[in-house]
This record gives structure tokens, C-alpha cells and sequence, in this order.
């Protein structure tokens, strides 16, 4: 960790979003993680996609378990929300939160131990639900927190920086999340922000379970050769099937490809995810082609990367209950407590 | 762009901007350190190894380098006024703070090596020399037309801005070095001077003549008209004591400033400066004309002085024409206003228009050869040779008036040239700066010199309390830092010269180094020209004047490209660099002086 405080000094030509805010006052306390780490560069990918889309600060709720991608909340956005939860306990806290208050952007940052292993059950059912939010998993392959066993989400036959070879099979999260419904699957590196930062805009603008598998090198416990989580290894096999504009609403668009090179997704709150395709035979609004073509390119060798999939109009767990549009923790005693008269007709209705 | 080549000695010495701009090169951050750390004896050496004359300067530089100080272009962004550190007034700090450091200045040469040196005039220039040649054995000899040494630095600069003592102390350590002082020697003719055998001489005679305005009435009112410098020297003299209660002083430079601050203590109650230019083309240093302006002294500006105002040669006042200032091709010009001309009623004038140089003293019969057009001599600017190769000159004599630190600089260079000539070396091969680049690592983020950078604004240097320094030539103004508010004036440095390097080698491009810049001074991107690299990197480079760091490519193919303009160094970069590709390296950096040998290319000493 570094000792001295980042200088609040900054660029001359650093410009104000449009709530007047610079870059720089998204940042958060300086990391106390290892020098290096891939998950310093997804908190300043964090960072520059808030600013960029000129989010309130107090309007995000940032949420996370326990581990080193779970310490990295108190590295970004300071004058937002925090919840620290238990360990793997992230989704529900998070889901619990979301139904009291839906107006707040709910940002879950989790890591591979936090998600795929201990709480593996947690992680799937908030995505079943369809919980609106942004779960960021910073994917690492190892629990570099104690001293960099293989995690649930390491290759089998990566070798551990000891010479250990893993023989357990993967957890795939991208694969499980498009099994369980979630309504934007991502995946990127931490190493590759023109890539990132469009796709975590492109989450936050998406209502519905939007989940980003975002690869991590561990410089100290996963960077190594026999790794298939090293900076290295991630830049040789990385395979991006499309480049994704973030329009937002307000943005003229113009169109300047050729028919079948460019897909466009409007979102609910107008703005347009545009993606240039790589591969232009991969459709990513079609789930079972999508989860072909990945369990594919994964069986290749390769990692694919970028928007996976999206569904248009997707749903949330709020439109599927069908709650009030008022967020709970806004109903007075009234709406709360209609009366004993309401109370007899709704059990009238179950008799 | 070709990668950087950081082994050339001139790319990091850019870098420290206050360096790079000081023209004897002292190395600043280098003894702001050291005053950081309470060594003000090690502070003072490393100035007076470099320039000669810290007390003195401290007081009275004109400061390139705080114009070029990088901590005002930081503090651009912090919504203050940006201010350079006070790098001048802490050089003070180091000489009014220091122990007896006489035991640790070079000792006279124990055997002379037979040589023998004659210096005209005993200003900065010709002391500068002294003090290089002397400790190498030459026998040094200065003569000067008044009683003691320091030439203009005693006789023109006001006391309450410079005490006598500093300038006995600072002279004095050269002349102990075995200097020859003839005081009270005007020299008259150089062709006498040339008879008596010096195998060398240096000529730092200064600029000595204070231009003089031919308008109506100069010769009638004379009596109350006077030269600037000339005025100056006769109040250092004290041959003049009192001034007239009104009192205007023409011009825009330092001279003025200094006239009209003194005329203000030697009762000219009602004191006007009248400049012929715009407030903002005045040659006054901006915290000269503040100081003239925070005592009470007015300065009117877009004023050309059109006659002397006289009854019967006793003047009344001066008649000026209003103009104001045009650009024309980017050359000034000042055109008349149409406005009637102004009248300023006065009891005196002061005339600091500006100085020219005077060599009646040189026959030009002797082999010295003038400019034609200037009537100066010619001489070489790399060597400070004239066309009599032995005779050199340095200081206001050789270009014309500068100010002491730039005589410092021609100093050091001419007794490069005189060592190098009487050596049988050629004169235009010098040696080349000694150089050193040292890791200041001394943890895993741990460094050697204070890294942690200071918000605070520009620390104001105590006055006197100006009801009294008002009342007296002898007091000075500025009473110079305390240790406590040096110290915290020297947390504004950035320590420029502890430099960032880069190897590209065992770069793995995590991004922990764009990430963490407070600044956006790094990025990595496809390498391409220059001007196009300068507006595509995390920033937009948009100062030309300063270096982008360009490296080898990495592995990805890309390059790693640092803006140097306003990198903190910070040294975060190094810290969240997992594989030391970064390092915070300190460079130092010395010219080369007299005695520093055969010609030789910067050692580089990379730790």
C-alpha cells in the first residue's frame, strides 16, 4: 500500500461533467491493495463511467462482500453509499436494499470467492430475480486475501505460482448468468478500458440483472506462466466479439456502418448501446446462440470478451411483483396500514 | 517519436525547470532539501559552489527561475493565485541561517602554478573569476576604482534592500582566497594594462553609464536632474542626503525602482514613477514594482516625457505626451492618444532610462576588435573571448546590462576559458556537466526525500514595519523567512529533480501508473508524431515547452508516453508499480567549472 494521500492537485485541463463535478471527485480513499492489482483499474474504470454519465454521487449504493475486489468500494465514489456485508452475503443485502428504495443505482462489486464460491447461492438467485443492478465480479482466478489458492473460477490445468496444478473443473459466471436470466452479460478485462468503461455504462443504464465477469490479474498470487488469469495470458487470448458505443439520450446519433456490421440496443432510459461487431456472426440478442458460441470459443481456448448479451426489454424484479412505483421506504403510515377494511377484503379473496 | 534518450544530460536537466533557467545552474530542489532538513551550511555551499553569491542573491536575484518554477503551473488547477516557491528568498533562508562556514571554503593554493590573471573591475563577474582561478593556483589580481569590492551590488543597490555586511562577508570569502584586491584603481588604459604581462585578463567593468534624456530644458534645470545610477552611487557615497520633496522618476526597470524607493526615504514625500511603456512591458521584476507600489510610490504609465518645466533653471516639473501601447507585427509601438500632454510639477527628477556600456579606457589600436554599429567589442558567446584571445569579458561589460546572476554565469564560463586557454586546450571544446541519477528507493514505498506534496500557498516574507524603514536608507525591508515558514516554504518544492524513469522492459501494463497520476501525465497509446501524440494522451499536452517522455515500445507494441509539464513527483507511479518499472531517481547535475579538467562527456552514474 502506498502511504501519502493522492495529491488533490490535478490537471489544468480537467473539465466538470454536467453537474459540475470533475473526474476526480469520484475517486475515493487511495487503495490499499497490492501495487499493481487489476482491480485498481476497474475502480478507475468505475470512476471515469460515473463522471462520464454524470451520475449524483449520493444517488449510488455501493455494496460488496468480503475479499480484496470487496475492500475496493471504499476506492471509488466516496460521498457514496457503502455497505460492507458479510461474506458471500452481498446479493441479498443488495436485493433487500433495492426493494425498499428502487431510485438508487445499486453497484454490487464482488470478486470470484465472494460470488462463485461462498456465496454461489446468493449470486444465482439474485440474478433469477431479476434484481436491478450493476454486480461487477472481479474475476482473479485466486483468494489472493489468504495467499492465493485456486479459487472456483480457475481453469483446470492453470498452475498455481507454487507449481500446483488445479484439476477441478471452472465455474463459468458469464455461462451462469445467461442460464439464469440475467438481462446484460458482459464480459471485459481490467487491462482494456475503452473497452470497460463503455460496458459498465451501458450496465448502469440497463434496467434489469446486469452482471460484468471482469478479469483481474492478481500480480502477486495469479501472474505468473501456467497462469490462464495473468495480464499476459489474458491479452494473448482475448477474443472481443463487438465494441460497444455508449449513445446516451441526449446524443445526436449518427450512423456510418454498413448493414450487419452494427447492432443498436435503446434502453429504457433512452440511451442506445451501439455495438460494432468483431465477430458479425454473433447475434447478442439471442441467448442460446450466445451461450453456444461462448461454451465454443472457451472450449477453443479463447476468451471471449464484450457484450455478450442484452435483452431489449427486459424486466426487473419491481415490474415482476409489481410493486408501487414509490420506493417502499417512502409510503407513509396511511399506504402502509389501509385499514381493517382492507385487510377483510383481501382475506375475503383468499377464502 | 524516437524513444527518449535519457542518458543525453540535457533531457532530466530540463526537466528542473529552475535549473534549466538559472543561468549559473545552481541546483535548486537540491539545497531547498537541504533547508528543509535544517542544513542551512550544506544549502549555503551547494549555492556557493554554483553561484558564488547566495546572501547576496537571495536578496536581490531577479529570479529566472521562479517565472519557471513548475509549482505555478500545478497550482493552475487549485483555484488560487498559482505562485512559484519562493526559491530566491529561501536561498536567503540558507545564508542568514548558517553556521561559520569559512572552514569549509576552498584555502588559498599552497604553490602558485605561475599564471597570473588580472580582473577589471571588481563586480560579480570579475569575483566570479577570482574565486574559480584562485584555489587552482593562478594568481588572481582585481582592480577596482572604488575603496571596496561588489561594484554595482554595493554602490547601486540600496542598503535597505541589501546590507553593507552581506556584501563584506560574501566578497570577503573570495578575497581570502588569495585574491590581489587594488582598490581605488581605475583602469584607464588597456594597452598599459596589456605591458604588464597577465597571461590572461577578464574584463567585468559592468555597464557604468546611465543613459541621460537631450529634452528641452535638461541643460537649464541640470541642477535638479540626475542619472540614476550615478544618483544611487552618490547616495551610497553620501554625497547626497536629501531629495526634493516632490520627486519623479523616469523609467521602468530595477534602477528606477530602486531610485524611487530611496528618494522616498530621503524625503521626497510626493514620489512618482513615470514609464514611457504599458505597467505590464515595465523590465521592473513584478515584486519590485510591488514593493515601490506597497510604499506608497505611484507608477504612471503610457507617459513619453516631452520637456523639462523650468523658471529661470529652477525646475517646476515635467510636460508629458499620453500615448498607448500597439502590437504591429508583434513589434511594440506607442502611439499618442490625442489627449493634451500632462503636466507633473516636481522639485527633482530622477533619469533611469537605462545603462550602456563605456570602454574609452580600450584603444582600438590593440587588436580588440568592436562591433561596429554598438561600438562593443566582439565577443564570443560560448568562450568570452575577445579577439585578443587572453582577453576576455564577462557580466554587463561583454552584452550588455543584465543583472548578477547572469554575471555569475559569464563568470564561471570565462575562468572555464582561462584555465582551458592557459592549459594549451582548445577553448571551445568545455567539458561537459557532471551528472548523477540515484534510485531513492530506500523501501517498498519508502524514498529518500520528502515526497508527500504540500497544498499550501506561497508563504509572503515578513517586513519591517514600514514607518520605520521609510525613515531609513540602512534598515532593511524584507526580514527574510523564519526556520519554521522556510521549512514550510520548502514543502511547496516538488523535488523536479527527483526524476521519473521508465523501463520499458519490465513494464506489464497493468494501468496502476495511469490510474493513480494525480496529474493524467501518463498514458499508453499507438506511438505516432509528436504533435498528434500531444492531443490523445490522458491529458492533452498543450505545452510545447515542455518534453513528452517517450519509451521504448511494450509489449503490447504500444509506448508508454509521460507529459512532463506538471508531473508532481509525486513518486505514485513508482508506488503502484509492481515491477519497478518506475523509479524515482534524484538528478544532479553540475556545470562544469574552472579546474574541472579535459574535455569529457556527462559521466553518468545510474544507481
Amino acid at each position: 500500500m502506498t502511504y501519502i494521500a493522492k495529491p488533490s492537485l490535478h490537471h489544468p485541463s480537467l473539465t466538470c461533467n454536467a453537474l459540475g463535478y470533475t473526474r476526480r471527485d469520484y475517486e475515493g480513499r487511495i487503495s490499499t491493495l497490492c501495487a499493481g492489482c487489476g482491480h485498481d483499474s476497474i475502480s478507475a474504470a468505475i470512476v471515469r463511467a460515473c463522471w462520464e454519465l454524470a451520475i449524483e454521487p449520493h444517488r449510488v449504493a455501493k455494496l460488496s462482500g468480503i475479499g480484496c475486489s470487496s475492500k475496493t468500494p471504499d476506492y471509488f465514489l466516496s460521498p457514496s453509499h457503502g455497505f460492507n456485508t458479510v461474506h458471500g452475503r452481498m446479493p441479498s443485502v443488495l436485493t433487500g436494499a433495492n426493494l425498499a428504495n428502487r431510485e438508487l443505482l445499486y453497484l454490487g462489486v464482488s470478486g470470484d470467492g465472494d460470488s462463485a464460491s461462498i456465496g454461489i447461492g446468493q449470486f444465482v438467485h439474485a440474478i433469477r430475480r431479476g434484481v436491478n443492478m450493476v454486480y461487477i465480479v472481479e474475476n482473479n482466478g485466486v483468494y489472493g486475501l489468504t495467499k492465493g489458492q485456486f479459487s472456483a473460477t480457475a481453469d483446470a490445468g492453470s498452475v498455481s505460482k507454487k507449481g500446483v496444478v488445479n484439476t477441478d473443473a471452472p465455474l463459468d459466471l458469464v455461462g451462469l448468468a445467461l442460464q439464469l436470466g440475467a438481462t446484460f452479460v458482459a464480459r471485459s478485462f481490467s487491462g482494456d478500458k475503452e473497452q470497460l468503461v463503455p460496458l459498465i455504462k451501458g450496465a448502469i443504464a440497463h434496467r434489469g440483472a446486469a452482471i460484468l465477469d471482469v478479469l483481474s490479474p492478481c500480480v502477486t498470487f495469479n501472474n505468473h506462466a501456467g497462469s490462464t488469469k495473468s495480464y499476459d495470458y489474458v491479452r494473448e487470448h482475448n477474443d472481443a466479439i463487438n465494441k460497444l458505443d455508449f449513445i446516451e439520450a441526449r446524443e445526436e446519433i449518427v450512423v456510418d456502418y454498413a448493414p450487419g456490421e452494427l447492432i443498436e440496443v435503446e434502453q429504457h432510459d433512452g440511451s442506445v448501446l451501439r455495438l460494432r461487431k468483431v465477430d458479425v456472426a454473433y447475434d447478442p440478442s439471442d441467448r442460446v446462440a450466445a451461450m453456444r458460441y461462448l461454451h465454443e470459443r472457451q472450449a477453443a481456448g479463447e476468451i471471449p470478451t464484450g457484450l455478450l448479451y442484452v435483452e431489449e426489454n427486459a424486466q426487473d424484479l419491481h415490474a415482476r411483483i409489481r410493486t408501487v412505483a414509490a420506493p417502499l421506504n417512502t409510503l407513509d403510515t396511511a399506504a402502509l396500514c389501509p385499514g381493517a377494511a382492507a385487510l377483510e377484503k383481501i382475506n375475503a379473496g383468499l377464502r | 517519436m524516437q524513444p527518449t534518450d535519457i542518458r543525453n544530460p540535457a533531457y532530466f536537466h530540463k526537466v528542473v525547470d529552475c535549473q534549466w533557467a538559472c543561468p549559473a545552474h545552481t541546483p535548486v530542489p537540491e539545497y531547498i532539501r537541504l533547508i528543509a532538513a535544517g542544513r542551512y551550511s550544506d544549502a549555503y555551499l551547494v549555492n556557493w559552489k554554483a553561484n558564488v553569491f547566495p546572501g547576496i542573491l537571495g536578496r536581490t536575484c531577479d529570479r529566472p527561475c521562479e517565472p519557471a518554477c513548475r509549482r505555478s503551473r500545478v497550482e493552475e488547477s487549485a483555484g488560487n493565485k498559482p505562485e512559484p516557491v519562493a526559491i530566491c528568498r529561501l536561498k536567503r533562508v540558507a545564508a542568514d541561517l548558517k553556521d561559520d562556514v569559512r572552514a569549509r571554503l576552498p584555502k588559498p593554493a599552497r604553490k602558485h602554478n605561475g599564471m597570473r590573471v588580472a580582473c577589471v573591475g571588481a563586480g560579480p563577474s570579475s569575483l566570479t573569476v577570482a574565486r574559480d582561478l584562485a584555489p587552482l593556483g593562478y594568481q588572481v589580481t582585481v582592480f577596482e576604482a572604488d575603496a571596496k569590492p561588489g561594484g554595482f551590488m554595493r554602490t547601486q543597490v540600496p542598503r535597505f534592500r541589501l546590507p553593507e555586511e552581506v556584501i563584506d562577508e560574501e566578497t570577503g570569502y573570495i578575497l581570502d582566497l588569495g585574491v590581489e584586491f587594488v582598490a581605488n584603481r581605475r583602469i584607464e588604459s588597456m594597452r598599459a594594462l596589456l605591458r604588464e604581462g597577465y597571461d590572461a585578463i577578464f574584463v567585468g567593468s559592468g555597464a557604468p553609464r546611465g543613459r541621460d534624456l537631450d529634452l528641452p530644458g535638461r541643460r537649464e534645470a541640470a541642477a535638479h536632474i540626475h542619472v540614476g545610477i550615478d544618483w544611487l552611487a552618490s547616495v551610497y557615497f553620501g554625497h547626497v542626503s536629501k531629495v526634493g520633496r516632490r520627486t519623479l522618476v523616469l523609467g521602468g526597470g530595477n534602477t528606477a525602482m530602486d531610485c524611487c524607493r530611496s528618494a522616498r526615504r530621503l524625503g521626497g514625500e510626493d514620489v512618482k514613477v513615470i514609464v514611457r511603456s504599458g505597467f505590464d512591458e515595465m523590465k521592473a521584476s513584478p515584486w519590485e514594482k510591488e514593493d515601490a507600489m506597497h510604499e506608497g510610490i505611484p507608477i504612471l504609465d503610457c507617459r513619453v516625457p516631452k520637456a523639462f518645466l523650468h523658471d529661470n533653471g529652477r525646475l517646476t516639473g515635467m510636460s508629458f505626451e499620453k500615448v498607448r501601447v500597439e502590437y504591429v507585427d508583434g513589434k511594440r509601438r506607442l502611439v499618442p492618444t490625442g489627449e493634451p500632454d500632462e503636466v507633473h510639477e516636481c522639485d527633482e527628477v530622477l533619469v533611469a532610462v537605462g545603462q550602456e556600456n563605456a570602454f574609452p579606457w580600450i584603444e582600438r589600436d590593440i587588436g580588440i576588435v568592436f562591433d561596429a554599429k554598438w561600438d562593443m567589442p566582439v565577443v564570443d558567446k560560448l568562450t568570452f573571448q575577445s579577439t585578443l584571445p587572453h582577453v576576455l569579458f564577462g557580466g554587463d561589460a561583454a552584452f550588455g546590462p543584465k543583472n548578477i546572476i547572469w554575471a555569475v554565469a559569464h563568470g564561471h564560463e570565462a575562468a572555464l576559458s582561462i584555465d582551458l586557454l592557459l592549459g594549451g586546450a582548445d577553448t571551445r571544446d568545455r567539458p561537459g556537466p557532471a551528472v548523477e541519477l540515484v534510485s531513492q528507493k530506500m523501501g517498498i514505498h519508502e524514498w529518500s526525500y520528502d515526497n508527500e506534496v504540500s497544498n499550501d500557498q506561497r508563504y509572503k516574507v515578513p517586513w519591517a514595519d514600514p514607518a520605520k524603514t521609510l525613515k531609513s536608507m540602512q534598515l532593511e525591508v524584507e526580514l527574510g523567512y523564519d526556520a519554521q515558514t522556510a521549512w514550510k516554504e520548502a514543502q511547496r518544492c516538488l523535488n523536479c529533480d527527483v526524476q521519473t524513469v521508465f523501463s520499458d522492459n519490465l513494464c506489464i501494463e497493468c494501468d496502476a501508473c495511469v490510474d493513480i497520476c494525480p496529474m493524467d501525465c501518463i498514458s499508453f497509446t499507438w506511438n505516432g508524431e509528436e504533435a498528434d501524440l500531444r492531443t490523445r494522451l490522458s491529458a492533452p499536452a498543450l505545452n510545447t515547452g515542455q518534453a513528452l517522455y517517450v519509451s521504448a515500445p511494450v509489449k503490447t507494441g504500444r509506448v508508454m508516453v509521460k507529459d512532463e509539464d506538471v508531473c508532481l513527483h509525486c513518486s505514485l507511479c513508482a508506488e503502484r508499480c509492481p515491477t519497478g518499472a518506475w523509479d524515482m531517481r534524484k538528478f544532479f547535475l553540475e556545470i562544469a567549472h574552472a579546474g574541472d579538467g579535459a574535455p569529457k562527456a556527462g559521466k553518468e552514474k545510474a544507481a
